[in-house]
């Protein structure tokens, strides 16, 4: 099987959609490559895809090799800065057009799944990051099944579960929660996304969807939290536009400057330089230490 | 196996055939085979000794006797809509619940919202009734009522604990948004409101084909303004298309957010592409408006409170108010009578 040499898979689950699981798995991705490990996204949303786009290689293609299907680089590895491998697998490579949808009933996402699971080409890899669509249904089930089939001991190191803040997300969450305990996948931890919004204007923080939600409800299930991610659009421009984050000047998040530092706003889409580009967003320090806290819970 | 890079399935053939599964084949389909879905599927000359011939003959045939039925049941209400995204958490229920209690807001229309996503069910929550549960009379499910003129049916009423996850495939969701549809007794209405999950799969496959007999009047897209979510609407809106379901228009949420500290406004989830306004001018349907991000409606959600009764002069109720107006002339329905102008 094709993940036979991958050495630990994590899955990026909740049971909310738009709460921001696509660019928890992005920015977990980058994270995880800037401390130097080789990792592949296997993106298993089918009719929503959103992996290609957060990578900025949309139109790329897959290549289709003996025995399997080559995921698409986004980087290559570079040994000198301590920058491992990025690459990424979608049903997004595999869409004629980007608008079409894509109309499929369970058994043939099931069986999309399963392809993914054993087609794809990764080889020797530390880590395989799955971001998954919003729910508990086909494609959750068929997942779960496969990797418990098919996965050696130990090889899946668990779930990352995103939430934002509000009751109303908690609540669909709590039932993302439950599947794990049901399917006996563990929960690595929580990431509250979306935890409050500082305005660029006058440095004020706003809860823009509540507070303190995926902490309680990380409690209430004896889970890890691993901590809250604010609303940067700098961020979102970054993925949008590919321009380099650039922060007002004075701009100080957790004893570290942002300010000012990279004003040169180049906007090149090339996704090779993400990760480069990634390490001036603010999010970046936030990634960094529950990366470092998943890959000692892991390893 | 090798794989394979096109899609096995033409789209038009599972939006033709949306909830029959195609027989599993033990073996490859014979010469001069009637095929596997027809009407003499197993019955054939060529059937005799094919390893196939008992899962063709066994296979169901012909239509869903169901439609029929649902018709029925749906005969007194009078306008059905579906709200629909191709992406999760951009507001679909949100607006679902504004949109029954602007309808509502006048006491001599009675409104019905469904709540098809079995999976994440966020209506109950909205409306504050999660703690209820469905009341089953002669005449069929009793939907929970919110107010006396409007009605709510969803999945979370049904399950024993709150936060039971609700681990289905997709036959089995498919035969729960059924008996929504043919065993609640929605009665007389003039709105019925669907509320959908995320995506294009068999949820959606099934209130569509569910209600073809009776009549969509249309679907009511709604977006959040950066192109991760337009390219998933994108796809939402082809679905629809294909499926012939009319849109009725497209919602921008989350449009754009003011401090409540300083008033000023900053695009979160910026429209680096043009935004729904562009998306709908590109697709060639109408743009309903776009709605500014407040934090009360949240709130309001959370708390399973009507943002129209406690916030009435915000901005983001005014936007919403021209939304409705604007659904309501797609409707062919008087605007002002809808949402009288206050």
């Amino acid at each position: 099987m094709s993940l036979s040499k991958i050495k630990h898979i994590i899955l990026v689950l909740s049971g909310k959609g738009g709460v921001g699981k696509s660019s928890v798995t992005t920015q977990l991705a980058l994270s995880l490559a800037l401390s130097g490990h080789s990792v592949g996204v296997l993106d298993v949303d089918l009719t929503g895809p959103s992996m290609p786009r957060m990578f900025n290689i949309e139109n790329a293609k897959v290549t289709q090799a003996p025995g399997g299907w080559l995921p698409v680089p986004v980087h290559a590895a570079d040994p000198d800065a301590g920058i491992g491998e990025l690459r990424c697998m979608s049903l997004g490579f595999l869409l004629r057009g980007r608008g079409d949808a894509v109309v499929w009933r369970g058994p043939k996402k099931t069986a999309m799944i399963r392809q993914f699971l054993s087609d794809v080409l990764w080889g020797e890899m530390d880590y395989l990051l799955i971001d998954t669509p919003p729910g508990t249904s086909d494609e959750h089930i068929s997942l779960a099944e496969t990797l418990l089939k098919d996965a050696l001991p130990g090889q899946v190191a668990g779930a990352v579960v995103v939430t934002t803040p509000q009751a109303v997300a908690t609540a669909d969450v709590r039932k993302e929660l439950n599947f794990c305990v049901k399917t006996s996948i563990p929960v690595i931890g929580v990431i509250e996304n979306m935890a409050g919004f500082v305005c660029p204007n006058c440095a004020e923080c706003t809860d823009i969807f509540g507070k303190g939600g995926g902490q309680v409800m990380a409690n209430d299930f004896h889970v890890r939290f691993l901590g809250g991610v604010p609303i940067d659009p700098q961020f979102v421009m970054l993925i949008e536009t590919g321009r380099r984050p650039t922060y007002p000047q004075g701009t100080i998040i957790n004893g570290q400057d942002f300010s000012g530092a990279s004003v040169d706003a180049e906007e090149t889409k090339d996704a090779s330089l993400l990760a480069v580009k990634y390490q001036s967003c603010s999010l970046e320090p936030i990634f960094k230490k529950m990366t470092r806290d998943i890959i000692a819970a892991v390893e | 196996m090798a794989p394979s890079l096109e899609e096995p399935e033409p789209v038009q053939d599972v939006l033709n055939n949306p909830l029959k599964a195609r027989p599993q084949l033990v073996a490859p389909e014979p010469e001069h085979c009637p095929g596997p879905e027809s009407e003499r599927a197993g019955q054939a000359d060529s059937c005799a000794g094919c390893p196939n011939q008992a899962i063709c003959a066994s296979a169901p045939k012909g239509p869903d006797p169901d439609v029929p039925a649902i018709a029925a049941r749906l005969a007194g209400v009078r306008h059905k809509l579906l709200v629909l995204s191709g992406k999760g958490g951009v507001g679909k229920s949100t607006f679902t619940c504004l949109l029954a209690h602007a309808f509502a807001s006048d006491e001599a229309r009675t409104v019905g919202v469904m709540d098809a996503d079995i999976c994440g069910p966020s209506i109950p929550k909205m409306m504050g009734v999660e703690a209820e549960t469905v009341h089953v009379s002669a005449g069929g499910w009793e939907p929970v009522w919110v107010a006396d003129n409007l009605g709510v049916m969803s999945v979370q009423f049904m399950l024993p604990g709150r936060d039971d996850a609700v681990i289905w495939r997709g036959p089995k969701k498919n035969g729960l948004i059924k008996q929504f549809l043919k065993e609640v007794e929605w009665g007389a209405m003039d709105f019925l409101l669907v509320d959908t999950p995320p995506g294009t799969s068999d949820e959606h496959l099934s209130v569509n084909s569910f209600l073809k007999e009776s009549g969509i009047d249309g679907a009511v897209m709604v977006t959040t303004p950066q192109e991760v979510s337009l390219l998933d609407v994108r796809k939402e809106i082809d679905f629809c298309r294909k499926a012939g379901i009319r849109v009725l228009g497209l919602v921008e949420n989350m449009s754009g957010f003011v401090c409540p500290k300083c008033t000023h406004e900053s695009q979160i989830f910026r429209a680096t592409t043009g935004g729904g306004a562009a998306l709908a001018k590109e697709m060639g349907i109408p743009f309903l408006g776009e709605v500014p991000l407040d934090p009360r409606i949240g709130m309001a959600c959370d708390y399973g409170e009507s943002f129209f009764d406690h916030y009435p002069d915000s901005p983001a109720c005014e936007a919403l108010k021209g939304v409705v107006r604007g659904l309501a002339r797609e409707l062919g329905l008087d605007a002002e009578q809808v949402m009288p102008d206050d």
